[in-house]
């Protein structure tokens, strides 16, 4: 298996005819993780959202490409087959459904007609990635998602990932509804993914889940572009000194594009 | 253009139906009655379908099937019963004839009666005749009316008092002659009494015209249980009028799980009177509508006991060109004080042409009590599409899997595992 790439070139995205992003550059490579901070209403989730390819979000130009292979020409499935993975702000819920036939389906999609993933072997991965992620074994049998708390959702998200151990990962705003007991499970979920082969974008308003897991790379977003990168470093500056500096700097007044979905 | 309603059977041919089959003097007198009433009431009138040109009365009535061995039963048969050695309780019907039938020593010897109905009415004329036309009347309109005169045979189940029938109880009725299917259930169970009990109608009729007009009675006396399951799915040329009705008493409960997967035009009412005070009903019923089948299903409870209480759950997919009303009524009887009744209808359109009613009924004659409703009809969400399909699920899978969930509710209830996966079979046959 080849080290992943995900490079985003001038992309521009649309929500009912408002541009939400504005020409955005982005490269991330297998092993690296990035965090893209910023205050809200900056484009941070249409971002994620557009790379998952959204039914609500158009892409106006541009281009993205993942290992080689234009990005936007595939369908969501096929992205998802690909390597690609968005754990969501909000979850679906979705009834009738357990979590454990979920993902089942999910896992065997990815396979080969006929070299389907046994039942044991299954239950055996799943019991042990929901003992890592202190999940009770009884959420394998609930409904997707329905009836569950904001923090079981978000590890629900963990979960998957871990399941479908995708090449590249973007989590957008995975800390947020998290306590802090809660917050070191996901990043402990995050972290054990973590290898040459596998990317992950980190999509956060707070610094505080960057203490536990340590990105590569740190970029700012403001009005629909990324108009800062750097080290951990910088994450650290802006929750110390907060994003007026950045502003100040470069001379913007209002960060954000109008609307934040 | 409405058909000639006009019965083509008159006293004549009652006579010599019911002398010819043995019956007893009390059933014919039954029938001869119910004639009459047939040529002179009106037919039903389900609320907002038109069923004026659906033909329920002109029909071939007898028809013919032999008993055979087990193997010897049609392959949709015997999936619903699994193989031979899961035939404990079961009562196979072809064409109005009882054509196989187990039950186990252990049940009979609890007391339990379990068979066809012509036999019954002759073996146990006085629990016959205490239950027949008793929850459904024979006055209620034409169609009831003619279904008394004319039902070809059906099941009675009875359990004694204080009598737990643990294993299910199954009954399959087939049609694959032209003519209708006259079918009548009876499942009573008696005080502090419990079972299980679960049917599947079948035909083979997807382009000839018949009619299938059925009635299902069912008593809970005080702490019984009762547990019906049922799976229809009768072919596209059955034009269908179903009524299930139930009475329970004090204590009493009953369990609804209908599937309800016809695939001609149908009329389906489901009706539960919660006598006794403590009493409680609960009807799940899911439904696809596929073609351009018309359908009407009724789904009432009525509260007259205190503290007793009614649930209605309904789910209904349509595709093509179906249309369906789905018409929830609660009705809390004045006196029925801290009673509780509630419902929610749901309807998930496939296509543009599809249309689905869903009217949620509350009909409150008593203050002291607790009632709620929900009714939503809608495309399948988009964004639960994007969620399951960025898991890498494929969008026919993920469509499939948000439909069978929807109609888990149901599914998940059936007491026989053969028909549970009959069922999801059925059900991935129909939104394919």
């Amino acid at each position: 298996m080849s080290a992943p790439n995900l490079k985003i070139e001038d992309l521009r995205v649309s929500i009912e005819d408002k541009e939400i992003i504005k020409g955005l550059d982005l490269e991330i490579n297998g092993g690296e993780i990035h965090a893209i901070m910023g205050p809200n209403g900056t484009g941070k989730s249409t971002l994620s959202a557009a790379l998952m390819g959204h039914p609500k979000y158009e892409v106006t130009s541009g281009k993205v490409t993942f290992n080689g292979e234009d990005l936007l020409e595939m369908e969501v499935d096929e992205r998802a087959k690909a390597g690609l993975f968005l754990a969501m702000q909000y979850p679906s819920e979705v009834s009738g459904i357990t979590n454990a036939d979920f993902l089942r389906s999910a896992i065997n999609a990815k396979r080969e007609e006929g070299d389907e993933i046994s039942l044991m072997k299954f239950i055996r991965e799943l019991d042990k990635k929901m003992d890592h992620l202190e999940m009770d074994n009884a959420f394998a049998h609930r409904y997707l998602n329905e009836g569950f708390s904001g923090g079981e959702k978000k590890r629900n998200e963990i979960l998957q990932m871990m399941m479908l151990e995708p090449k590249l990962a973007i989590l957008d705003e995975i800390d947020s509804g998290l306590d802090i007991d809660a917050l070191k499970v996901v990043a402990k979920g995050v972290n054990e993914m973590r290898n040459p082969d596998f990317g992950c974008l980190i999509i956060t308003h707070y610094q505080r889940l960057l203490n536990y897991i340590t990105p590569d790379k740190v970029h700012v977003m403001m009005q629909g572009r990324i108009v800062k990168s750097g080290g951990p470093e910088l994450a650290q500056r802006l929750e110390a000194e907060g994003y007026d500096w950045i502003k100040e700097e470069l001379g913007i007044k209002d960060e954000t594009v109008g609307q934040e979905a | 253009m409405s058909v000639d309603t006009s019965l083509r059977f008159d006293k004549d041919y009652v006579n010599g139906f019911t002398s010819s089959r043995q019956e007893p003097a009390w059933l014919q007198e039954l029938r001869l009655q119910a004639l009459e009433l047939a040529q002179n009431l009106p037919m039903p009138k389900p609320d907002k379908t038109k069923i004026d040109n659906w033909n329920f009365t002109d029909f071939k009535h007898e028809a013919t099937g032999n008993a055979v061995a087990f193997n010897e039963l049609p392959e949709d048969v015997k999936a619903l019963i699994g193989s031979e050695e899961d035939a404990k309780n079961v009562l196979v019907i072809h064409n109005g004839t009882p054509v196989f039938f187990a039950l186990e020593q252990e049940v009979r010897d609890q007391g339990v009666i379990y068979t066809d109905l012509l036999t019954a009415a002759k073996e146990h004329e006085d629990l016959v005749k205490k239950y027949i036309m008793k929850a459904v009347a024979v006055d209620e309109n034409r169609l009831t009316a003619l279904h008394a005169s004319l039902f070809l045979n059906g099941a009675f189940l009875y359990v004694p008092k204080n009598v737990e029938v643990s294993a299910p109880i199954q009954a399959i009725y087939y049609q694959d002659d032209e003519a209708a299917l006259l079918n009548h259930v009876i499942v009573a169970a008696e005080d502090n009494s419990s079972v299980n009990y679960v049917e599947n109608y079948l035909s083979t009729n997807e382009n000839t015209e018949s009619v299938a007009n059925i009635v299902s009675e069912v008593y809970a006396g005080a702490g019984a249980k009762v547990v019906f399951g049922a799976v229809d799915n009768l072919a596209k040329g059955m034009t269908t009028y179903v009524n299930r009705r139930g009475r329970a008493e004090r204590d009493g409960r009953i369990e609804w799980a209908l599937g309800q997967f016809n695939d001609g035009n149908t009329v389906s009412d489901n009706t539960t009177h919660l006598i006794g005070d403590g009493s409680f009903i609960d009807t799940k019923t899911v439904t696809i509508g596929r073609g351009d089948q018309k359908q009407n299903f009724v789904a009432q409870i009525f509260n007259h006991g205190k503290h007793s209480e009614g649930y209605i759950l309904t789910h209904g997919v349509m595709k093509d060109s179906a249309s369906s009303i789905f018409n929830g009524i609660t009705k809390i009887e004045h006196g029925a004080t801290k009673s509780h009744g509630e419902q929610t209808e749901r309807v998930l359109m496939l296509s543009e042409k599809a249309r689905g009613d869903a009217n949620p009924i509350l009909l409150i004659d008593e203050d002291d009590v607790t009632a709620g409703h929900a009714a939503s009809v809608g495309r399948i969400d988009p964004l639960q599409m994007f969620y399951l399909m960025s898991r890498g699920i494929s969008k026919t899978e993920a469509e499939r899997l948000i439909i069978h969930g929807f109609l888990a509710p149901v599914v998940s209830q059936m007491p026989l595992e053969s028909v549970k996966n009959r069922l999801v079979e059925v059900i991935e046959r129909k939104v394919r």
